[in-house]
């Protein structure tokens, strides 16, 4: 696996969540998957201090089943879009890699649109000859900053 | 200046028995006068202790549109100040939280403060001799607010006329203590960040939520509605996570959250899960469970770790959740937006899973990427716009409505109670003048 490939995969991530694809991008998390956005910088756990997301599958699928069911605050729907720098990714093990990839985000919603800013640092592992992200940590730039609803992923 | 300014009558028309005109969430007018009259006057939280916890520390916030601060004193009280340089205005401090040595610097035009905000020393003091100075506003340096500690929670009062704080609050005290309580040592520690949730709407759309027990089925059945069917398709003996015990007691049925019963206080104050509420069916911590006997003897553990509010209204500004340990701090911004700061605490001497406990519920709830956080504030922000509409100009608030309620009383749960309560406080403080 080299940079190159751990790129593409990355750009397909987020590609399948602009696109709401949600399956496809469930399909691609390790059974024991992070997804998590912390609320300090340079936080260093989650268990006891709180963060603005911490969640594993169950947590993860109920987002993507929520968001199925039409909620109240999708009314109207978000939408959201990915603009990924090149990200910087390195083996940090046997079959494991990590990757550093600053980004924006946007999420429209109606007349409104919210744009953040951050750092994603996907932890990777090699699976059936492909990739499983085995955590996804979000950085925003202004993690400790008030903020609206951020209703799709990161 | 709008049409409320100077009309107590136009005021007290906005508020019925059982209804109250749209007015008080729309109008401009009416938030420049709560901020005046209500927020002012009233006992308004500030910060805890435990933010604060050597001398020279300090804490800021804002009380309406007013910088404050609250410092530790050598002594070990504690001081809230306006944070606003006595020369020129400038806000003397510009971040959330810090430490001074033994004096507040202004970085304008280098006028220091001492730590109970006295006037130390200006510059060239020289040119002030015989300008009349000395009398002034400024001279007497930075100016205190009114400030009460109780149990660890420190709350204001900026204007100098007002009620006494034990007057205010009364017997709805009961639920600091409670919560204070729950520590073996009765001692509590603010920790694991604050999360800070904007709301485009009115800041009474969420104080009256937090004891409005007829949403949670309906606004919470796309999250706690899908955790408890999620839940239910798992296989029987998978160990409950603990998102799933906390999220999904969100999708009780009526009966269950008007059985837990609402009791309400003077002055705007109340709290539901009277008898029992969501967080009543947590697994229990042995060990916890001893440290609290060992300390308080087993007839005030039983008592302290049966009682279970749900939420607790400190008007306007505060509202606590003893069983889990986190509050939420309304800081209201505009007519339109309203900031929620919500905190977790651990109890000293109580096992790191009690602790992991509240961050994950304030996480799971209160986090601007909260799913249950997502379903209230569109549901607030739906009436912020639909109020809009004219036709009706009223809000009904007649579910169980009695003639004569009011004072300390306990009914049903599912009562809208609590909400007409708020705005008979609201009133008497916003057209005292037209009683
Ligand atoms: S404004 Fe603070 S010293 Fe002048
Ligand atoms: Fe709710």
């Amino acid at each position: 696996m080299n940079e190159a490939e751990i790129a593409r995969f990355l750009y397909r991530e987020a590609r399948l969540l602009d696109d709401k694809r949600w399956e496809e991008w469930f399909a691609l998390l390790s059974e024991d998957a992070l997804y998590w956005v912390p609320l300090s910088r340079g936080q260093s756990d989650g268990e006891e201090h709180t963060s603005l997301a911490y969640e594993d599958r169950l947590l993860l699928r109920l987002r993507i089943e929520r968001l199925r069911r039409d909620p109240p605050s999708q009314q109207p729907p978000s939408f959201s879009q990915h603009v990924l720098q090149a990200p910087e990714a390195a083996q940090v093990g046997d079959g494991a890699w990590r990757a550093r990839t600053p980004f924006s985000y946007a999420e429209a919603k109606g007349d409104a649109m919210l744009i953040l800013y951050g750092v994603a640092t996907h932890d990777l592992i090699a699976a059936g000859g492909g990739l499983l992200i085995r955590r996804k940590r979000v950085d925003l730039l202004n993690c400790d900053a008030a903020l609206p609803s951020v209703q799709l992923f990161l | 200046m709008g049409r409320y300014t100077d009309d107590p009558a136009a005021i007290r028309a906005l508020v019925r028995d059982r209804e109250v005109h749209r007015d008080v969430y729309l109008d401009p007018d009416i938030f420049a006068i709560e901020m005046r009259r209500l927020w002012a006057k009233t006992w308004v939280f500030v910060g805890h202790t435990s933010q604060i916890p050597e001398p020279g520390d300090f804490y800021t916030c804002s009380i309406g549109a007013e910088p404050v601060m609250m410092v530790r004193q050598t002594d070990g009280s504690v001081r809230v100040l306006r944070n606003r340089c006595a020369h020129k205005g400038a806000k003397l401090v510009g971040v959330t939280s810090g430490k001074v040595g033994r004096f507040f610097r202004c970085p304008y035009h280098a006028w220091s403060y001492r730590i109970d905000g006295s006037l130390a020393a200006v510059p060239l003091r020289d040119g002030y001799a015989g300008s009349g100075f000395d009398g002034c506003d400024a001279a007497r340096g930075l100016s205190p607010v009114q400030a009460h500690d109780y149990r660890g929670f420190v709350f204001a009062r900026l204007s100098a006329e007002g009620p006494g704080f034990a007057e205010y609050f009364g017997a709805s005290l009961s639920s600091i203590d409670y919560m204070v309580d729950r520590s073996p040592a009765g001692e509590m520690v603010i920790a694991g960040g604050v999360l800070r949730y904007l709301h485009d709407s009115n800041w009474k759309m969420f104080v009256e939520n937090l004891n409005d027990t007829m949403h949670p089925m309906a606004a919470h059945a796309s999250s706690a509605g899908t955790a408890k069917q999620l839940w239910a398709d798992q296989p029987k003996d998978t160990p409950k996570p603990m998102a799933i015990e906390q999220l999904v007691p969100f999708a009780e049925g009526y009966e269950f959250f008007d059985k837990m019963g609402v009791r309400v206080f003077d002055n705007g104050h109340s709290y539901s899960g009277v008898h029992f509420s969501i967080h009543s069916a947590y697994a229990a911590v042995p060990e916890y469970e001893a440290a609290m006997v060992a300390a308080h003897g087993a007839e005030r553990a039983k008592d302290v770790l049966g009682t279970v509010r749900h939420n607790t209204v400190y008007y306007p500004s505060l509202t606590i959740k003893g069983a889990i340990q986190t509050i939420r701090v309304i800081r209201p911004i505009a007519v339109d937006r309203t900031l929620i700061e919500s905190w977790s605490f651990r109890l000293t001497g109580a096992p790191p899973a009690i602790f992991r406990r509240n961050v994950t519920y304030n996480r799971l709830i209160n986090s601007p990427l909260s799913v249950v956080g997502h379903d209230d504030q569109a549901c607030y922000r739906m009436v912020q716009e639909g109020l809009a509409g004219g036709g009706n100009e009223w809000v009904s608030l007649h579910r169980d409505f009695a003639a004569g309620e009011g004072g300390d009383m306990t009914v049903n749960g599912t009562s809208e109670i609590s909400m007409r309560n708020q705005f008979r406080a609201w009133v008497n403080m916003m057209a005292p003048e037209a009683a």
